[in-house]
């Protein structure tokens, strides 16, 4: 019985070596979490554009979707910072935690994670560009939600396997926008924010609660 | 396989050459650097037990450069592939048979 653990003790490493060397483990639930709030808050500052736009009597959604407006640049620019915001803050979280557990955030299999979720959400925002070019804004909330669902489930090989969860829940928003255009700003809001925090939440309790 | 004991590796008795050997599997190749935080050990012992793997030709080394600094990456060959699969199945049985 004693030599079966053994050998069984044997065959657990082998596992773990494999897993640990081959995905990027130090990603951190405090970076779902961080990177979620930078997704409200900028939902906030969109929402109250939103108010006073409709409080001077201005068609709101029109204005949104109709290129070159000065409601829709102000949208990409809060949506642009907003997106870097959580990736600094998504980093900084991240590189802490690395620095914890003794591992380097600039290995291998980070470069590997970094480069399979890229390439979709590089798609998805030329796609976006288009759709804005051509006047199609009302397709940019779920083009975001479906491409960034697309790059979390590329990724989800090479990092935490749980994330492939969050990617799908993505993929669903996604979805469920293209059928109710016009409510972009709520879909992005539960999308980038609330999943996030969640699946972070979650993340964090799992592996780093001490 | 009459007796499965007989198929386990003996060069993998180590766990720090099975560690080496189950990250080299899954990754095409892997850095010194990269491995000794993997596995957890001092640069004098890694360096060792990577010798071992290499004079019984499981693995090969390519030595290259990053800027300045030298980087050496280690990578599995077919042999120790076969070693290590052999090696697999060896416990594999074992455990079956102690059941």
């Amino acid at each position: 019985m004693d030599e079966k653990n053994v050998h069984l003790d044997t065959l657990q490493d082998i596992k773990q070596m494999m897993e640990k060397s081959s995905r990027f483990i130090s990603l951190s639930g405090l970076s779902g979490i961080g990177a979620g709030i930078c997704a409200l808050g900028g939902a906030f500052f969109i929402f109250r554009m939103m108010v006073s736009e409709r409080a001077r009597g201005a068609d709101y959604r029109q204005l949104a979707f109709e290129t070159g407006s000065e409601v829709q640049q102000s949208l990409l620019l809060i949506g642009g910072l907003t997106f870097i915001a959580a990736l600094l803050v998504a980093f900084v979280f991240t590189y802490l935690r690395s620095n914890n557990t003794g591992t380097t955030i600039w290995s291998k299999s980070a470069r590997r994670l970094l480069w399979n979720t890229m390439i979709p959400l590089l798609v998805g925002g030329i796609v976006s560009i288009r759709f804005i070019q051509w006047g199609y804004g009302g397709l940019v909330a779920p083009t975001c939600l479906l491409f960034y669902g697309l790059a979390l489930i590329n990724g989800s090989k090479y990092t935490l396997s749980e994330i492939r969860w969050l990617g799908f829940s993505e993929l669903l928003l996604g979805i469920a926008n293209l059928w109710l255009i016009g409510y972009g700003l709520m879909f992005w809001a539960f999308g980038f924010g609330v999943l996030h925090i969640i699946y972070g939440a979650m993340m964090w309790w799992k592996y780093e609660k001490q | 396989m009459n007796n499965p004991i007989e198929h386990l590796n003996k060069i993998f008795d180590s766990r720090i050459r099975l560690g080496i050997m189950s990250a080299l599997l899954v990754n095409e190749d892997v850095n010194f650097n990269d491995l000794k935080e993997l596995i957890q050990v001092t640069d004098g012992n890694l360096a060792s037990h990577l010798k071992t793997l290499e004079d019984n030709q499981y693995i090969k080394v390519k030595k290259g450069f990053v800027g300045r600094k030298t980087n050496t990456t280690y990578s599995v060959t077919k042999a120790g592939e076969k070693a290590f699969k052999a090696h697999l199945e060896a416990l594999e049985q074992m455990i079956k048979k102690l059941q």
